[in-house]
């Protein structure tokens, strides 16, 4: 069995309980002195890491990366990967106000993958605050790569990989040879909690930091964010008494 | 005139006004070192480092997600439920500042003010066993044990292992020297006899630090640390049943005639008073946490009701009788919270602490009881009933006052503090 190089891909979102408003110049939700965290799906990709380890040996799995593309405060989420269990750490640091964008991201994460030649890229579905799911399935565009999203199983076999995914339709199994490009979703597994000594651990593990400029890649926009407003509030509704009762109001508000 | 010049000017007069004495340089682009020059900017008392933030983080989830759950189940049987035990050890918060080569965490004194306060928001039962173990049976080891002692007792402790700290006896609390377990010594062994009370983890404990008078006729200098083992014969008796911090076990402890080696003496001779006094003082610091986190956790049980009920058509949390009410407890609370960092950044420093721990777990206890009586008149007739928590925080926070140092003892340990320094 080939031995794997896992690399798990982390973002620094806002975290998932924060009652998030929309910032004064409606540009942006705002994210000054709000609780920021690992985002949950990046989360059960490192925990998928380590248990891909438990489960095959630590022979098996010679190292667990975790990279990140962020602003300096995103070295926080990277702590919590190498507490709960990966070997090192890379930081690519941005300027706090850069937007980055999926394809951007996907374009980041190729440069390091060509230098670090992991064989098994472990990502979150998507993350919490944009909701692109589209990261993982571009990175293996660009590289040319296999890609298994949704994955709510992932099981390793000499040189292929096996996953079963969520899909509309219910659930499919595919297999495929390494390198390959896994998206993690809800049902993979559960994070465990880290520990103390773990935490402690951790800020021996090496990180590394490379900056934008160490890239030639353009990360301009391709999109530009016009407006961003909250949902309407609800407005309450109305009780009916009966099924004509029903469809009466329905063809008087012009639904029928 | 040139307009550098203009400016120049403008910033020379302005700095002669605010300044007392003359700046070395005037020119306007040094204008920012040299307002640093005079004032260093320290870090707020409240900031963690980012290890010390990853921490309380990690124990929040834990609490939050895990802990919270059994709650209920534990107070209302009044019993410490293993699996949460196992978490503790499992979690590595039995054994915060013991260092790795003794299997512990190898953390510092503010993480396990951070593990104890944030156990406490979630339930006080749970934090008193942690803080127990760590600040005064773990600590009294690292401190004051030899190498033999130190191997042999703290990675059990760290690990699987609950000890406790056994210094009252029915007839010696606040006067904690008038204690009369004896000890005898008997060629390569000793005799311990008696008995101790209100002893906090004693029914799930197998490591029993207690404190036994050698010699009598010194008085308090003949009291002795002794590390006894459950198996030595050290028997359980009665199990107190409580207002408050039900989970934790408070039980009186015989010891009849038991054999304890002499290799299990704790330090010295003679010098058990004096360990006793060192570690109580910073188990203060601890118990002020559990108070903050308690205080907070009432807080943080409450203040979503105020805006999910309404009456006479507004939500209470926006009538200004209301908003003083919790605007003072917060105040309150962020008082008693940075006395107690402050006390333990000290503590952490090598300064003497004395005092300050004594400020914290005085005004702590004090505004743990009066925020979770608060809590339950916010939420009126809800707060009063068993299926919300508020309840049970007032019932815990009772203990504050009395526990590790009555509340009539910090004062009079301030007042002898201050009225030094007035005295002639």
């Amino acid at each position: 069995m080939t031995v794997l190089k896992i690399l798990v891909g982390c973002k620094r979102v806002i975290d998932f309980a924060v009652k998030i408003r929309v910032n004064s110049a409606r540009t942006a939700v705002e994210t000054a002195d709000i609780k920021h965290s690992l985002n949950p799906f990046d989360e059960i990709g490192v925990q998928e890491a380590i248990n891909l380890r438990e489960v095959l040996g630590k022979d098996k799995v010679s190292e667990i990366i975790a990279l990140t593309c962020g602003p300096s405060k995103s070295q926080e989420q990277l702590r919590t990967a190498l507490a709960m269990g990966a070997d090192r750490a890379i930081h690519v640091e941005t300027s706090k106000d850069q937007t980055l964008e999926p394809l951007n991201v996907a374009k980041i994460f190729k440069a390091i993958i060509e230098k670090e030649n992991p064989n098994l890229v472990i990502l979150g579905k998507q993350a919490i605050d944009d909701d692109s799911n589209q990261t993982g399935q571009m990175l293996a565009g660009l590289l040319n790569w296999p890609q298994a999203t949704f994955a709510s199983k992932v099981e390793i076999d000499k040189d292929s990989i096996t996953v079963t995914r969520e899909v509309d339709g219910g659930l499919e199994t595919i297999r495929s040879k390494l390198p390959a490009i896994v998206t993690t979703d809800l049902r993979l597994n559960e994070p465990k909690f880290v520990t103390l000594p773990n935490i402690m651990k951790a800020r021996k593990k090496p990180l590394t930091k490379f900056s934008l400029q160490d890239f030639d890649i353009d990360v301009t926009p391709r999109l530009e964010t016009i407006s961003v407003t909250e949902p309407t509030t609800r407005k309450s509704g109305t009780k009916v008494d009966s099924v004509d009762d029903l469809i009466s109001k329905l063809k008087s508000a012009g639904a029928l | 005139m040139s307009f550098t010049n203009l400016v120049r000017k403008s910033f020379s007069y302005y700095l002669r006004r605010t300044y007392p004495f003359k700046p070395v340089i005037t020119i306007p682009r040094y204008f920012h070192n040299s307002a640093v020059r005079y004032a260093e900017v320290q870090p707020s008392l409240n900031t963690l480092t980012e290890e010390e933030e990853s921490i309380r983080e990690a124990v929040a989830q834990y609490a939050q997600k895990k802990l919270l759950l059994k709650v209920t189940e534990m107070d209302e049987k009044e019993k410490l439920d293993p699996e949460v035990l196992k978490d503790l050890f499992e979690q590595g918060f039995m054994g915060i500042e013991t260092e790795s080569e003794y299997g512990g965490s190898n953390s510092s004194f503010l993480a396990a003010i951070l593990v104890v306060e944030e156990l406490a928001k979630v339930d006080p039962s749970v934090s008193v066993v942690c803080d127990v173990q760590n600040t005064l049976v773990s600590t009294l080891f690292r401190k004051y044990g030899n190498d033999y002692l130190k191997e042999k007792y703290l990675p059990r402790l760290a690990k699987d292992t609950v000890g406790c700290f056994c210094l009252s006896e029915s007839e010696a609390g606040s006067d904690a020297f008038a204690l009369r377990t004896r000890a005898e010594k008997k060629g390569d062994y000793y005799v311990i006899k008696g008995s101790k009370m209100w002893i906090t983890n004693s029914a799930e404990a197998d490591i029993f630090l207690v404190f036994a008078n050698l010699d009598p006729s010194k008085k308090h200098k003949g009291i002795t640390c002794f590390v006894l083992e459950k198996e030595m014969g050290v028997k359980v008796a009665k199990k107190e049943s409580k207002l408050g911090i039900r989970a934790s076990s408070t039980c009186t402890l015989n010891f009849d005639e038991i054999k304890v080696p002499e290799s299990n003496v704790l330090g010295e001779i003679g010098k058990g008073y004096k360990y006793a006094i060192e570690i109580l003082n910073e188990g203060r610091i601890g118990i002020a946490a559990q108070m903050i986190g308690l205080a907070q956790g009432a807080f943080d049980s409450a203040l979503p009701y105020l805006f999910e009920r309404k009456a006479f058509g507004n939500y209470i949390g926006e009538f200004q009788g209301m908003q003083h009410q919790y605007a003072q407890i917060a105040t309150e609370i962020e008082a008693a919270r940075l006395l107690t960092y402050n006390a333990a950044r000290m503590k952490q420093e090598g300064k003497d602490f004395v005092k300050e721990a004594a400020f914290a777990k005085l005004y702590s206890s004090q505004i743990a009881e009066k925020a979770a009586s608060k809590s339950i008149e916010w939420m009126g007739g809800v707060g009063f009933t068993r299926e919300f928590p508020v309840e049970k925080f007032y019932r815990d926070a009772k203990i504050g006052s009395i526990y590790e140092g009555t509340s009539n003892m910090q004062l009079t340990t301030i007042a002898k503090l201050i009225s030094q320094k007035y005295k002639v």
